[in-house]
């Protein structure tokens, strides 16, 4: 990496680009074949460097599940949820489409880009069937 | 030396004085000054005067450098300082450095302090930076992260809210017995008064969740040959370690298996005691799920098998188990980090046994013949880890 960083962005702000683009990209190590989540300037731990950009398969499985109440004239209650992506790693998110409190551990959700709170968002439906 | 037989630490130092202050409602009080009230207490209980203090070690979310500030406030000039930040478990973790400071004659006398006013000036209060890749969802921190982890040891194994439930209840009766405890007069709870409590985020109602309280702690530490001299009973420090392995929620490893596995393994190794050589058991209870993890984790039953051991009030006064014996972070006090009320549990309980008057307790609130507490610390969303091990001399 350049000393000076000039003309780069971070993979904060790489991500969030993506997402504008309408794009989920995760990272992975080349050396080590392995994703990661959330988006580093290294591999957490080992401090591999070798790392590029994939779309994620948006396909993952819902890790814990809560219902945040919350009162009807502040929104209203909804849901936050741990997902672990089909391709290894765990991320917060909601669960949408269905009521907040009726999503369980183990269902298999899709992703999708939205917008939350005026920013791009991963979130995510149940799968049917 | 590696860390397998780090063992040098046992016993070389003790907390000679203690104190809380303005623990519930204190409005008008600063946290500042409900803080150094503590000190002056704690001081006072150790008969020790203010300018012999050359170690200042303290952490609060109102102040973004404890240390300085209260050493300012003190007028002190300290040799070794420490306002390290790592959630509610930093007491823990300053009573570590500070015996490493004073093994290492940096330092001769050490003060850890706390102090926070968030009731009276409006509700919880945190200088908690909002996390990346989390904030946007909107979680409501930190109940959300303990609500997905007891959601996942519910599922795990096979727990129910009731089991989440019989904690919040053996707590409110230990606070019974406890004058000191912000909930001693507001009666008995039962399962279903947890579970019929204000859903905050499910699996975990108002009644699953901590006091919100104003309140201070200190603690005085000295090397143990200074110790013998003090008027107290001396209560050395005989294991202590840490470990952490998230910050972030979405981050850890395990959401049913915590870091404090590793500290606590550590701290009685260092102690050469074991988890149930423990007479009074001090756990960091700002959720119900906390309690089942700890005990777990810290060695008292196996994974997912705190479901059974907290059943039948099995924690509670009458039970086999004395924890979280002044009421806990549910039931007694919580000023926001309730790190210092652990410890002030763990020693109080050894020092009554021991003869001093450290207050009064109702029947049973006292446990008889105590010379070995544990006192573990939680800080962050089941982050940091810090397990503290306390014995009367005789346990040296």
């Amino acid at each position: 990496m350049p000393e000076n960083l000039k003309g780069l962005v971070g993979p904060e702000q790489q991500f969030k680009n993506y997402l504008s683009e309408g794009k989920f990209m995760i990272q992975r190590c080349k050396s080590l074949d392995k994703f990661f989540f959330h988006p580093r300037v290294a591999f957490p731990g080992t401090g591999e460097r070798d790392l590029e950009w994939v779309e994620a398969s948006g396909i993952g499985t819902v890790h814990s599940t809560t219902c945040n109440r919350r009162l009807p004239e502040k929104g209203g209650d909804f849901n936050l949820s741990l997902i672990t992506l089909d391709e290894g790693p765990r991320m917060m998110a909601r669960v949408e489409g269905t009521e907040p409190d009726k999503v369980q551990i183990g269902q298999k959700v899709k992703a999708r880009i939205s917008i939350l709170n005026g920013e791009p968002a991963v979130i995510f439906d149940i799968l049917q069937g | 030396m590696n860390q397998n037989d780090i063992n040098n630490l046992k016993g070389k130092t003790a907390v000679v004085g203690l104190a809380e202050s303005g623990c519930g409602m204190a409005s008008g009080w600063s946290a500042m000054e409900i803080m150094a009230n503590s000190v002056h207490d704690a001081l006072d209980d150790a008969g020790i005067k203010l300018n012999e203090v050359d170690g200042v070690f303290a952490a609060t979310a109102f102040h973004s450098m404890a240390a300085m500030s209260l050493s300012e406030y003190l007028g002190l000039k300290p040799k070794f300082a420490d306002g390290s930040q790592i959630g509610g478990s930093s007491f823990l973790s300053h009573i570590l450095t500070a015996a490493l400071a004073l093994d290492a004659g940096l330092i001769n006398v050490a003060v850890v302090a706390y102090g926070s006013n968030q009731k009276s000036i409006g509700g919880f209060k945190t200088i908690s930076e909002a996390m990346p890749y989390e904030a946007q969802y909107e979680p409501r921190m930190p109940v959300t992260a303990y609500a997905l982890a007891a959601k996942r040891y519910m599922h795990e194994f096979g727990a129910s809210r009731e089991d989440l439930a019989n904690v919040a209840v053996s707590a409110r009766d230990w606070a019974l017995l406890n004058p000191r405890a912000y909930t001693y007069d507001k009666g008995p709870l039962t399962v279903e008064d947890v579970l019929s409590a204000r859903p905050i985020v499910d699996p975990l109602g108002k009644l699953d969740c901590c006091l919100v309280t104003d309140g201070g702690a200190a603690v005085i530490m000295t090397r143990s040959d200074r110790a013998k001299d003090t008027k107290n009973t001396p209560i050395y420090l005989l294991g202590a370690a840490m470990e952490h392995h998230h910050r972030m929620v979405s981050e850890m490893p395990d959401l049913v298996r915590t870091s404090a596995i590793d500290s606590s393994q550590r701290a009685f190794k260092m102690s050469s005691y074991k988890a149930t050589d423990m007479d009074t058991i001090q756990l960091y209870d700002a959720f119900t799920i906390n309690t089942l993890l700890f005990l777990e984790d810290l060695g008292f039953c196996k994974k997912g098998e705190a479901i059974e051991l907290v059943k039948n009030n099995n924690i509670g006064p009458s039970g086999s188990l004395k924890v979280n014996t002044n009421g806990g972070g549910l039931s007694c006090v919580h000023p926001g980090m309730y790190g210092l009320f652990v410890t002030l549990e763990a020693i109080r309980q050894l020092r009554n046994s021991a003869g001093d008057n450290v207050g009064e307790r109702s029947g049973g609130g006292w446990i008889d013949n105590a010379k070995l507490s544990v006192a573990h610390g939680n800080g962050g969303v089941l982050s940091s880890q810090v397990t503290n091990v306390w014995g009367v001399s005789e346990t040296l």
